[in-house]
């Protein structure tokens, strides 16, 4: 195809391609390094946790990009629609009610499922009063979703409040993002998930590019724009679900991610910065794993340190907009 | 042709377009003028079905706009509002090449790419076609839009104040420009324009709105006359004939 010597392509396919491999390098490290003993059991062992930072990191890449295409606004990410909220409620919940001694006897297999319906059930609900004609407006759905999550965290934060002291430690640790809990059987159903909800968005992938002009140019472009939103509100709903199931709330991981994609791409198709996103978020995953694992061996919490430099480059961001 | 049938928009008690039933024809540049508040930028927004009107509808062509699908009425009729803002971070050659996306779905051809670049040069933005618009002055901004909306190549081109953020020389250029497209591609323009004089100059026929309603439609010669401008706007104007065209002084 000549469209792949064409210099507007020449830099994000360079891009891709440099990611590619560092990702690929970064995976074999984490297979590798410090391997002491049975090969047959670190590779397994291992492969599971990146495996599961690969799915993860899909699906927070993906959705932070689809959905700030779908807002027309950069610095959103999906956790103001109150899903990440609503994991934490219903974790906060299971401790309270029934205790953390046998939350952790419960299924892994049911409690996923449990956690991605109803966090799906609950995206579905604000979508259909958007489809409706109730709420026209997108904004106001997300309002919407802004304010229950504001809820849900209060209802939280008044449990966590009067729990036992020893519950609550329980409970914050299943609040942190970690990928050293994570099983595999649990893998599959997400693995599936991620798959049909790629499957669904991929036709539209050059649709997506119009939509991020805005709804009246999109409109005039002849996108048929109520169906467009809702396809990607569905597909954003299911990969956040999946992810935090699998692991916990990433507030931050999923806006650096996506602004460095941005910046890196040189590029706004979506057919170049998906794969840019999704190989950053690899790389930054297993990268910081490894940093967790060997550095600080395992003294502290993934999503600490990935919020901590995501949390700076959020700084950064916005300082360099205003300047703007 | 473009036709409103009892076109009716208001939010809660407020009625922004009133009852409205007009037929602008095809071909030539239609002026829609009037005060603001008026609803002139809402009716172009129902014509193109970026707004649902609480009653009444809407045909392009014998094609009811709340029906039609949407890509078949993107290639027979374009839009452009006042005050667009863009999130991503385009060149406006991007920008323009969207124009081709309701005949390409985003795979361009040759000959797509060859529009595009006429569009550019058209608009006179050749120079910094490759420059992010962000990085570019208001008024370059708003000659890119419009661009793209030319590059849509659609028969019906609707344009909310294209002359907004334009200085004196692209401002009669952009007039110049639609009148040498309507002239010798037989398009329709109906735009939405503060300037009575180049309402006068440049178009085929002036609706006038006040208040949700058109209160009066003709040729530039019925319109901009004293005693109507007086209906329309509420303020005396001295009208003056140049070179046969008819001019108001509305600056004292």
């Amino acid at each position: 195809m000549l469209a792949w010597l064409d210099p507007a392509h020449r830099r994000p396919l360079q891009v891709i391609a440099a990611l590619a491999v560092a990702t690929l390098l970064a995976a074999v490290a984490f297979m590798t390094v410090g391997a002491k003993g049975q090969w047959d059991f670190v590779l397994p062992f291992r492969g599971t946790k990146l495996a599961a930072m690969a799915l993860v990191a899909y699906a927070i890449a993906v959705s932070t990009v689809l959905f700030q295409t779908v807002t027309a606004n950069r610095i959103l990410t999906p956790s103001i629609m109150g899903l990440d909220s609503l994991y934490i409620l219903i974790q906060t919940s299971l401790v309270f009610a029934v205790g953390s001694s046998r939350v952790t006897t419960l299924g892994p297999q049911a409690l996923f499922l449990t956690q991605c319906a109803a966090m799906i059930a609950f995206s579905w609900m604000l979508y259909r009063a958007l489809f409706s004609g109730r709420m026209q407006s997108l904004h106001l759905v997300l309002l919407v979703g802004l304010v229950l999550g504001v809820l849900f965290r209060s209802l939280s934060n008044l449990m966590q409040r009067i729990m036992a002291p020893n519950e609550f430690v329980v409970l914050q640790d299943r609040l942190f993002a970690n990928f050293n809990t994570v099983h595999s059987d649990v893998l599959l159903i997400s693995a599936v998930a991620l798959v049909a909800a790629t499957l669904l968005g991929w036709r539209h992938l050059r649709t997506f590019d119009v939509l991020a002009l805005g709804r009246d140019a999109a409109i005039s472009l002849g996108v048929d724009y109520k169906a467009t939103v809702t396809l990607i509100l569905v597909i954003v709903s299911v990969l956040v679900s999946v992810s935090t199931a699998l692991v916990g709330p990433v507030t931050f991981f999923g806006l650096l991610i996506a602004s460095l994609a941005y910046q890196i791409t040189g590029s706004s198709k979506h057919i170049h910065v998906l794969p840019v996103a999704i190989l950053l978020a690899i790389l930054t995953l297993v990268g910081g794993q490894i940093v967790l694992e060997r550095v600080f061996a395992f003294e502290t919490a993934l999503s600490i340190i990935i919020e901590f430099a995501g949390g700076i480059a959020f700084i950064i961001l916005t300082l360099r907009s205003a300047q703007r | 042709m473009i036709e409103t049938k009892a076109l009716t928009k208001s939010y809660g008690s407020a009625v922004v377009v009133d009852n409205v039933s007009l037929s602008l024809p095809r071909g030539g540049i239609t002026s829609i003028i009037g005060a603001n508040g008026a609803g002139k930028s809402t009716l172009l927004a129902l014509i193109s079905r970026l707004l649902t009107p609480t009653a009444g509808s809407v045909t392009v062509d014998g094609l009811d706009v709340a029906t039609t699908a949407g890509d078949v009425l993107a290639r027979r009729l374009s839009i452009l509002r006042q005050d667009n803002h863009i999130a991503a971070r385009l060149t406006i050659r991007d920008l323009v090449a969207f124009g081709r996306y309701p005949h390409s779905k985003g795979r361009m051809t040759a000959e797509d790419q060859r529009m595009v670049s006429e569009a550019i040069s058209y608009l006179a933005l050749d120079d910094i076609a490759d420059r992010f618009l962000d990085e570019i002055s208001g008024g370059q901004r708003q000659r890119a839009f419009v661009a793209m909306v030319l590059c849509q190549n659609t028969d019906y081109v609707l344009l909310d104040e294209p002359l907004n953020n334009l200085d004196m020389k692209h401002a009669v250029g952009m007039m110049k420009l639609l009148r040498r497209i309507a002239d010798d591609l037989k398009k329709t323009f109906v735009i939405v324009i503060h300037d009575i004089n180049f309402a006068s100059i440049y178009s085929d026929r002036i609706v006038a709105m006040r208040d949700g309603i058109v209160v009066r439609q003709g040729s530039p010669a019925e319109i901009v006359r004293t005693d109507v401008l007086r209906e329309i706007f509420g303020i005396d104007i001295a009208i003056h004939e140049v070179d046969g065209h008819r001019v108001g002084l509305y600056y004292l």
